[in-house]
């Protein structure tokens, strides 16, 4: 029986969201619904104009924030748990390669990702249809941005590809370290990614060469988080270029494929004692 | 013909300490042919390193020196695991997945379509004894008597020539060791290739065509049940009816052993340096009758205990092989093992 390689990538990458499906992840799906309703009435009762920017500010944050959270919480069990629980042996004797079983990993956290993020969109979309609708002309005229603004897509997609960039950092941590140390050093390079720019600029605040070489070491090793994040600019309806969304997107998928790259090498070369 | 198995000079060292790390050999230079069709018993007490090599031959674990090959294929080679069947020892599966979902998975993995795997899984649960009511009950809820037969299941998806079994009745109850058993002789019937590792002698026995013994990292012995144990007679059982008390009392400085079965029938145990044609003649001229006469021969059990004492502590006591090169070669030289 003659297999395609990307069919056991795909099995695997399926298992993987059926997993984060059983483990109840989809449950944040709902908290995320109800903290968007919930918020756009408390809002809607406090303010004036700024409604709708709250809400997108909001709903877009969360939908990082959740993000993240599925992306590390899960990514670093990916490979470790079935190291620890054994459950390894069993997939690695049947007819898949262990890049194939990373990459079926990956995809299927990056599946339940986008599911998930897919959600929150539609679900702050109609949030905002239904403010934009149930407000005066009047009032829609002193928004920043109309409501219902497809360039917040933009904003979105860049949120995915950050998250895909931090489902490979706790992956590649998980091809080697326990869950702990994972979860730690992947939050560790998550917020030192997002103060990338101040590492490039340290020699301004220090005289040590020493601590200019290891910050400019740390700029290029680092991903720069800042870049992806367009939250501010979608929601004051200022423009975000399409040729930035596409370099952008272009280095992270860089660093996604660097990242898988180095998870492959360490994993095909590990003993599962 | 080409082994199924060929294992070759296989050595594992492990890298062992926090601080200061010093090597720890699991596996010495272990060398063995499995031929296509045999069901295969490698036995060896805990820590003997049989498990090192079922991993090493599942490549789990990577060789520190030597290769083998199964099928002809070098071990690791990805399309060879279409036709290799895998049980691992106290296996683990995913616990949110049902036994009928996890074998699907796996039958998928092997390229059996939707529809196809969900009537090979469906098979399989049969074949082990997994009915219909617990197919769909989430793994987490099962019992390690159940996980071992849905391990042995997965292990058996692809049809697979040649099947790798580790403790395969470990976790089963006395109904659950007999199926596994009558499974086994199914696949010999079948021409499969069964490789297994236990430490219930009595299943290497009633099953085994060939077997090796390993101790502590090295083969200590390997070749055929009856040739291993044939030569090892150690004594005769006679069998004897109607035999009176008087004629009885003649023959007992002779005998090693009388155990009354039931009134006026005997069973004489005697020793190699006595010959039994002369206590028989002896007996039946006392009007006593024949049952039967056995040889009397060593079991495996004693076999294995003998062979595991002969090689020395270090077979028992995994804490005391940390490799030496120099103390290991001389152990070869001085002990060569049997090999096949």
């Amino acid at each position: 029986m003659r297999i395609s390689k990307a069919h056991a990538i795909r099995c695997v990458a399926v298992n993987v969201f059926k997993e984060s499906v059983r483990d109840r992840v989809p449950y944040n799906l709902v908290i995320f619904a109800v903290l968007l309703i919930a918020s756009s009435y408390l809002i809607g009762q406090l303010t004036a104009g700024q409604d709708v920017k709250i809400i997108k500010d909001l709903g877009l944050a969360a939908t990082a924030v959740f993000g993240l959270f599925i992306a590390i919480f899960i990514g670093i069990g990916l490979v470790s748990k079935e190291v620890e629980r054994r459950s390894i042996y069993s997939i690695l004797s049947k007819p898949i390669s262990r890049p194939q079983f990373v990459l079926g990993k990956y995809a299927g956290l990056v599946l339940t990702l986008a599911v998930n993020v897919a959600v929150m969109t539609i679900a702050m979309y109609l949030v905002l249809t239904y403010l934009t609708y149930t407000e005066s002309v009047e009032f829609r005229s002193a928004w920043d941005a109309p409501g219902v603004d497809p360039r917040m897509l933009k904003a979105i997609v860049l949120i995915f590809v950050q998250l895909m960039i931090v489902t490979a950092i706790a992956l590649f941590f998980s091809t080697f370290s326990t869950p702990l140390l994972s979860a730690a050093l992947t939050f560790g390079v998550f917020i030192v990614g997002h103060f990338n720019a101040d590492l490039k600029n340290f020699d301004k605040i220090t005289e040590s060469r020493a601590a200019v070489w290891l910050a400019r070491g740390v700029y290029h090793l680092v991903p720069d988080f800042s870049a992806f994040d367009v939250k501010t600019e979608v929601v004051h309806g200022l423009p975000v270029a399409n040729g930035y969304l596409v370099i952008t997107t272009a280095y992270g998928l860089a660093y996604i494929a660097a990242l898988l790259i180095a998870a492959i090498v360490i994993f095909s070369r590990r003993d599962f004692k | 013909m080409a082994p199924a198995i060929r294992i070759s000079e296989l050595t594992k060292d492990y890298w062992i300490g926090f601080w200061r790390k010093r090597p720890y050999r699991a596996l010495d230079r272990l060398s063995l042919d499995v031929q296509p069709g045999e069901v295969f018993g490698f036995l060896g007490p805990n820590g003997a390193g049989k498990t090192t090599t079922l991993k090493l031959l599942m490549q789990l674990i990577f060789p520190t020196a030597g290769q083998a090959e199964i099928l002809g294929r070098p071990v690791g080679d990805v399309a060879a695991r279409q036709r290799i069947g895998y049980l691992p020892e106290n296996p683990y599966f995913y616990d949110y997945l049902t036994a009928e979902e996890l074998l699907q998975y796996f039958a998928r993995l092997f390229g059996y379509s939707g529809e196809d795997a969900r009537r090979r899984a469906a098979t399989l649960l049969d074949r082990v004894g997994i009915g219909a009511e617990r197919r769909s009950v989430q793994l987490r809820k099962y019992s390690k008597g159940m996980i071992q037969r849905v391990g042995i299941a997965q292990a058996l998806l692809n049809d697979p020539e040649v099947i790798f079994l580790d403790e395969p009745m470990s976790g089963l109850d006395p109904l659950g060791r007999r199926e596994v058993r009558s499974l086994i002789i199914d696949l010999r019937e079948q021409g499969r290739t069964v490789f297994f590792s236990s430490h219930i002698l009595a299943d290497a026995e009633a099953l085994c065509s060939r077997v090796a013994v390993v101790a502590g990292g090295r083969l200590a012995a390997a070749g055929r049940l009856t040739d291993i144990l044939a030569f090892q007679v150690r004594g005769w059982e006679l069998v004897i009816a109607d035999l009176r008390p008087e004629a009885l009392a003649r023959v007992t400085p002779q005998v090693r052993r009388a155990t009354e079965i039931s009134p006026q029938r005997y069973a004489l145990e005697l020793s190699l340096d006595v010959p039994p044609e002369r206590i028989l003649s002896d007996l039946v001229a006392t009007g006593a009758t024949l049952v039967s006469l056995n040889p009397i021969r060593d079991t495996l059990e004693d076999f294995f205990v003998q062979r595991v004492a002969e090689m020395g502590e270090g077979a028992r006591d995994p804490d005391s092989r940390k490799y030496a090169p120099g103390v290991q070669e001389a152990t070869r030289e001085d002990k060569q093992s049997p090999r096949d």
